[in-house]
């Protein structure tokens, strides 16, 4: 497949890019690209760029040089934050960031209003279809007890949880997921990976993660990154055979 | 629009006003208060014991403006987070702009007896009116220049700030210097505000003698109208969807983008409409006490501010009115006992609702009854909460 094409095709394209901190290169040279509908896992070790290429990817921080392409047609580059959530890409943090203030329906109401107008945000009522679909969030991520509850008295599965529903009410076309299931206990990582192949069928999906069994769960394709690159790609076994991947990561 | 009540029947999203109990007894008794005090004031006979005198109508009259002022306060610092320094400098504005008003319909009254130049003016040999004291001899110019004063400059003053993303301390101090310049600048004479002395001697408003009883009794009715409204006003905005937002702007401001908000939009609305408050405030104040100066813009003033929001509870729908009132009061009794003392009970009195009150007298109320409600079915547990309270 030529670039263009594979350009075109593409959900998320990321083509040579670099960025760097006072010097250090945290991101060298990286090139991803992402179907339409696939979920991908991304491994690699501490300090490889897994969250600075989030950073990137939601416009957080600006590349010094490459592409960064989103649908196939959007320069995610010459947008900000704000923008390129209302876009259509999602981000979960990687320390689960939720309103604590508000209760766990509201987080939901919050999340599916985004860049509504003004008058609406003042006078409006909560529509039928968005009572409905914030219910159907809380079915997806069995959060329907806690509904009144505020996100602050949530443990810490469960606003990991919530802010998957977040992304989820934001109906992006691409989310980025980021370690959610650190610090989680087995049962909830196995929930987890149950909730995000559910939400993978009709989204585009990027997770980083460290958990290998988890990862393993995903089933997916994975990308190994290492200081700021793309050390190996394929399926999990491919991956996890290679000689470079096992020296830098999962050997240690 | 139809509402499904999957959602709004558990939350008060669609009870407009979702005010509470204690919230709602208050501000009925605000709006009673309107009637009855210039009643008691004007109708109730002098030997009668529900009779108001003058000057408690007046003090009474000006608390209610400091009180409209830390209501405005507590939109942008309660429920934004956006901890303003110089809310002061938009009171003055508003206040300001009445003065010019108010100085205008003195007309030959004057010390000086000239017609169309205030009293300063002469004094200082000014030949003509400036170009920025046209208009203030009409009552309609006068009042949208009260709103649009404090109105643009701090319109102008956010969007540099909030799209600069300048937050927390920073722009707490940036405030503090805008006032701090205000201060400066009405200070001198050739800003043409009267300098020093600023604006006073006034006679009439609106046709009607400035010192008459029945003036002020009606200007505390206002002061009072107004209060409420601000009070209805907050209450509106924070129950609904963007009330919402406005919190979780103040919790987490980069979550928000995240989720496609523009917090510098966000902040720049309330921060604008709560200037515009200040400065009603401010207006109603100034005809009151009879004087507006540049000692307004103190830094101190608006500091002050600060502390009758925190002490009565930031946050909370009432608390600034209850703060605003407990604190002036606290301050008329105590300045008449010890003046030399005040500052150090005022610091004392920020310090220590930091320490043990750091939610203010209402959110700590709201707290406490909440507890008690959820114990209800357990009575005596009820009461031991309320007994340890205490």
């Amino acid at each position: 497949m030529s670039e263009q094409a594979k350009l075109t095709n593409s959900i998320l394209y990321l083509d040579n890019v670099s960025v760097a901190f006072d010097g250090f290169k945290a991101i060298n040279g990286l090139s991803l690209y992402l179907e339409p509908g696939e979920m991908r896992a991304i491994i690699g070790p501490n300090g490889a760029g897994k969250t600075t290429m989030m950073d990137i990817i939601t416009g957080k921080t600006k590349p010094d040089e490459g592409d960064v392409w989103f649908n196939g047609n959007v320069d995610v580059t010459k947008h900000d934050e704000s923008a390129i959530a209302t876009m259509g890409i999602g981000r979960k943090f990687q320390k689960p960031t939720v309103f604590e203030n508000h209760t766990v329906e509201d987080n939901l109401l919050l999340a599916l209003s985004g860049a509504k107008p003004l008058k609406t945000m003042l006078f409006g009522q909560v529509e039928e279809s968005e009572a409905e679909r914030i219910d159907r969030i809380l079915e997806t991520t069995r959060l329907g007890a806690r509904r009144h509850q505020m996100a602050a008295d949530l443990s810490h599965g469960q606003k990991q949880w919530l802010e998957i529903g977040m992304l989820l009410a934001q109906d992006p076309k691409l989310l980025l997921v980021d370690e959610p299931v650190a610090g989680m206990t087995d049962a909830e990582t196995e929930e987890t990976a149950r909730l995000l192949r559910d939400i993978a069928k009709d989204h585009a999906v990027v997770v980083v993660e460290h958990d290998m069994d988890f990862v393993r769960d995903l089933d997916v394709r994975v990308t190994c990154l290492h200081e700021g690159s793309v050390l190996a790609e394929g399926s999990l076994d491919h991956v996890s055979g290679n000689q470079k991947v096992i020296d830098v990561y999962l050997g240690r | 629009m139809t509402v499904v009540p999957s959602y709004q029947n558990t939350n008060r999203l669609g009870h407009r006003f979702g005010l509470g109990k204690m919230s709602l007894a208050f501000i009925v008794l605000l709006a009673a208060a309107a009637v009855i005090v210039p009643l008691c004031n004007l109708v109730v006979p002098e030997t009668s014991p529900f009779y108001i005198p003058d000057h408690l109508v007046a003090l009474l009259g000006k608390w209610l403006c400091y009180a409209m002022l830390a209501v405005s306060l507590n939109l942008v610092w309660g429920y934004c987070g956006i901890l303003s320094l110089g809310h002061g400098a938009f009171f003055a504005l508003g206040g300001y702009a009445m003065g010019m008003y108010l100085m205008r319909q003195i007309g030959t009254r004057g010390v000086y007896g000239h017609p169309v130049l205030p009293d300063f003016m002469v004094f200082l040999n000014w030949k003509e009116l400036p170009w920025f004291w046209y208009g203030f001899d009409q009552f309609w110019f006068a009042a949208i220049m009260i709103v649009l004063a404090p109105g643009l400059l701090a319109f102008v003053f956010g969007w540099f700030a909030f799209r600069s993303r300048v937050s927390g301390v920073y722009l707490s101090i940036i405030t503090q210097a805008m006032t701090y310049a205000l201060l400066l600048a009405f200070f001198r004479n050739d800003m043409g505000f009267g300098g020093n002395n600023g604006l006073t001697d006034f006679k009439d408003i609106l046709g009607f003698n400035i010192q008459t009883r029945e003036t002020r009794a009606t200007l505390f009715a206002l002061s009072a109208g107004f209060l409420v409204a601000f009070l209805l006003v907050t209450a509106f905005i924070t129950t609904s969807r963007f009330g919402k937002l406005l919190v979780a702007t103040r919790d987490a401001e980069g979550r928000t983008r995240f989720l496609g908000y523009r917090p510098e939009n966000v902040k720049l609305f309330v921060w604008t409409l709560s200037a515009v408050m200040a400065g009603i405030a401010g207006a109603l104040f100034v005809p009151q006490v009879g004087i507006i100066n540049p000692g307004e813009f103190a830094p101190a003033n608006s500091i002050e501010v600060v502390i009758w929001t925190a002490v009565g509870g930031r946050g909370t729908i009432i608390g600034p009115v209850i703060g605003a009132v407990l604190v002036n009061g606290g301050k008329s009794w105590f300045t008449g006992l010890f003046p030399e003392f005040w500052l150090f009970v005022l610091g004392a009195l920020f310090v220590l609702t930091t320490l043990f009150l750091p939610k203010g007298i209402v959110g700590t109320a709201n707290d406490l009854w909440s507890k008690v409600r959820r114990k209800k079915p357990d009575n005596t547990e009820g009461s031991a909460v309320l007994q340890a309270a205490e």
